[in-house]
């Protein structure tokens, strides 16, 4: 600058710059801001001395330190897996059903069990246990194929449902009756069905061909048995639906629901947690 | 620098322009015999050697010195018995325990709206405090500036008054030099731990802090944050001192919004001093000003700035030149208050000759005293009335309602009750609304039943699953209202939550 121009009014110099007749005052930063800028820079240079930064074509610069932010996680989630330890171990020594008496490991099972259901049964039981059309059947409702106790559960989830992987596998099978029975009589058996639980008329005949037919394993009054997964008809709860056209397919040619065991897949610590966690869904019994 | 853009010392034409018209930096008397030769980037910080002063100002600034840090080393260590379950510190804000305690009131996560409530207060009381008396919180009561001048004051005990200092400062380095200079360093940094230690007792237990600091046992992350308090206080009060106030703090830049023509700021009346020059003792002071050009307002200044320069934003209104101005005064025999903490109405009437007057009620400070007083009034109705019972009801989003094997519905929720007091409750949770309706409760209550009886633990959250279960002819459509009622056993205290019961809307 050639010439120093000072404004008359703050008594500040003004760097010479001029827009519409509004001139700019030359404030100067402090030179210490400058050194914390070089600070900073310093600061840069050895940071990528002693932590990962530079990529090369092939990996990147490691770092003098060999801090790595992957070692950090797995580190964590080793002390996370010790800081676990404390309950994981408690809920491994304790029976199902004990877990349930001590309030704090039941919380602790419960938390644990949402994960594991949701990474490992939602696909088919949807999530929080709403169940899906089509015969994966809702576990938030106070009916039960296999059984609603927490033992119960247990096993079903252990051993699974009419696979053929597990040994102790819950078994049943309803047979076709569309080939045992005639049309019209499997007509008249769907509407005394109906009628157990409320809907419609029943009728004689019906009556007769549940007696003969189907009372083995769901009952004489249609009340189901847990033990052979028979379910409950007089209920109005329908694993494939409540309408006669519904029924008729389910006797003529019956869908079988099949559940892969967990045993072998999840540990019997996750197991327990995911049979706590869908016991507290509210149907536990 | 600049000087600050009051309009209300642009538009008075009263004022001699000598007192604003001075075309020259802002910056103590040094930096006009600088070369001025070309422009630079960066401004070379002049180190400012602030010179001891007595008199009025002094002593308040000393007081107010005194009680604040007394305040803030002290108050932690106050003790409030809240029984056996509870921190026995006065003042304490628990991050762990998710609590605030300040002697009878304990405050909640969910209560942090009284804390904001306290900054509102905070803010517009320094607006008012400002409208009336200018930069009164820089110059007294901010911590920068207390702890500066804890920090000064350690300074000239151990290296001497402003000569002494500018002395040591040129002399060549020494043993003596450096024995001082360390000396310096050591006592600012014990204070300055002090302090960083002190912060942190307000959120730790302070007894078991001093314990655990010296044994070792605090973690790290407390250590760390010791150590930052440490060396801030450290840096800002020992080191960086006015920079603070200069380049750093926003609160000069706008506090001008808060001023008008009758607030009290310290200001030099140019009227009864200019022209200045230097005199002799017994010289007549006839046609020329008070202003002997000393050079004792500046010398004092802790933030070297000259106040015969007008108003300005380096200038924190601490009043030690009025001090400093006061001595000489007395000393030539003229009246006091040469550089004076009035407002710029009254020093246009006293250049006039006209009576002065304090002007405390004016439309802004009617406006923020209105302000404070209807939060005050809001924040204390609130605190006096605040219950210690709340609950919080979450539906559940999956399922939103469940079809049970009898026909009827059920709804999930988790139900959370905060006790905030210190002893166990005991509540019975029924429907209302919901005929038929029935709850169960995971892990209390398996069989549905009208009421259940849920307890809390003291100073707790109770958290529930609580499923209701009705009949299909209590619903109304896709969506019923209803109420869940809690009643506190032992009180009879009902606390109704509205809710809402899904069903299939059929």
């Amino acid at each position: 600058m050639a010439t120093k121009e000072v404004d008359t009014l703050s008594g500040t110099e003004t760097t010479g710059h001029e827009w519409d007749g509004i001139k700019e005052l030359n404030t100067p930063l402090p030179s210490w801001w400058l050194w914390v800028f070089y600070i900073c820079i310093a600061w840069a240079i050895g940071y990528s001395i002693f932590y990962p930064s530079w990529p090369w074509l092939s990996g990147y610069a490691k770092g003098v330190l060999g801090y790595s932010t992957r070692k950090e996680f797995n580190q964590q989630m080793a002390a996370l897996e010790q800081e676990r330890s404390v309950w994981s171990d408690k809920i491994t020594a304790t029976p199902v059903a004990q877990i349930l008496d001590d309030p704090d490991l039941t919380t602790i099972a419960t938390a644990g069990g949402r994960v594991i259901f949701a990474n490992n049964c939602a696909p088919c039981h949807g999530t929080a246990g709403v169940g899906r059309p089509g015969g994966f059947p809702t576990l938030v409702d106070d009916d039960w194929i296999w059984g609603g106790s927490i033992n119960a559960i247990y096993t079903t989830i252990q051993h699974g449902i009419r696979n053929t992987t597990d040994a102790e596998a819950r078994i049943s099978q309803m047979p076709v009756f569309g080939e045992i029975l005639k049309r019209d009589e499997i007509s008249a058996l769907a509407d005394h069905v109906l009628s157990l639980s409320g809907h419609g008329a029943d009728n004689a005949t019906g009556a007769k061909l549940f007696a003969d037919n189907c009372a083995v394993c769901h009952g004489e009054f249609g009340k189901g048995n847990q033990d052979l997964g028979a379910p409950n008809l007089t209920d109005q709860i329908w694993l494939y639906g409540d309408s006669k056209a519904a029924i008729v397919a389910q006797i003529t040619n019956p869908r079988q629901g099949v559940m892969p065991a967990w045993h072998g897949r999840l540990s019997d610590t996750e197991i327990k947690q995911a049979a706590i966690y869908v016991h507290s869904l509210g149907g536990g019994e | 620098m600049q000087q600050l853009n009051n309009s209300a010392l642009e538009s008075k034409d009263a004022l001699p322009p000598a007192s604003r018209r001075r075309a020259a930096p802002i910056a103590p008397s040094e930096e006009a015999t600088r070369p001025n030769t070309e422009q630079r980037l960066y401004a070379t910080r002049i180190k400012v050697y602030a010179r001891s002063v007595q008199g009025f100002w002094r002593r308040v600034k000393w007081g107010v010195v005194a009680t604040l840090l007394t305040l803030y080393y002290v108050a932690p260590w106050l003790r409030w018995n809240r029984g056996p379950d509870a921190p026995n510190q006065a003042l304490l804000i628990d991050m762990p325990g998710r609590r605030a305690y300040f002697f009878g009131i304990e405050i909640w996560p969910q209560e942090i709206y009284y804390l904001t409530g306290m900054l509102i207060l905070g803010a517009i009381g320094l607006f008012l405090a400002t409208a009336w008396f200018g930069r009164v919180w820089c110059g007294f009561t901010c911590p920068q500036t207390v702890w500066t001048d804890l920090f000064m004051w350690v300074e000239r005990k151990i290296e001497g008054d402003r000569n002494a200092r500018i002395r040591l400062d040129k002399a060549p380095m020494s043993a003596g030099k450096i024995g001082r200079k360390a000396a310096k360093h050591v006592a600012w940094f014990l204070i300055a731990l002090a302090t960083g230690g002190a912060w942190i007792m307000y959120f730790y237990d302070a007894p078991t802090l001093v314990h655990h600091f010296v044994t070792g046992e605090l973690s790290s992350t407390v250590y760390s944050f010791i150590f930052i308090f440490t060396m801030t206080t450290y840096v800002l009060a020992g080191w960086a001192r006015e920079q603070v106030c200069i380049y750093m703090c926003p609160w000069p830049r706008f506090q001008s919004a808060m001023f008008d023509e009758d607030s009290a700021i310290v200001t030099y009346e140019a009227w009864r001093g200019e022209p200045r020059a230097p005199a002799r003792k017994g010289q007549s002071f006839e046609a020329r000003g008070d202003c002997v050009d000393c050079g004792m307002c500046w010398q004092v200044c802790p933030t070297g700035v000259d106040i015969r320069k007008g108003q300005q934003m380096a200038c924190i209104g601490c009043g030690l030149c009025i001090d400093a101005c006061n001595d000489i005064m007395q000393r030539f025999g003229r009246p006091a208050e040469l550089i004076t903490y009035d407002s710029i109405n009254n020093q246009i009437a006293r250049a006039e000759s006209r009576p002065t007057r304090r002007r405390l009620i004016r439309p802004r400070t009617i406006a923020y005293m209105v302000l404070l007083a209807i939060i005050a009034a809001v924040m204390a109705y609130t605190l006096a009335t605040r219950t210690r019972l709340d609950v919080s009801l979450l539906h559940d989003r999956q399922p939103l309602f469940v079809k049970l094997s009898d026909g009827g519905y059920r709804n999930g929720f988790t139900f959370k009750i905060l006790n905030m007091e210190r002893e166990p409750k005991t509540f019975l949770l029924a429907t209302d609304g919901l005929p038929g309706g029935e709850i169960t409760v995971i892990g209390i209550q398996p069989q549905p039943s009208p009421s259940v009886e849920l307890t809390v633990m003291p100073d707790d959250i109770g958290t529930f699953r609580v499923f209701v279960k009705a009949p299909l002819s209590s619903l109304k459509g896709k969506s019923t209202d209803f109420r869940l009622v809690l009643t506190d056993l032992a009180t009879r205290q009902m606390l109704v939550h509205n809710a809402v019961f899904n069903g299939p809307g059929e």
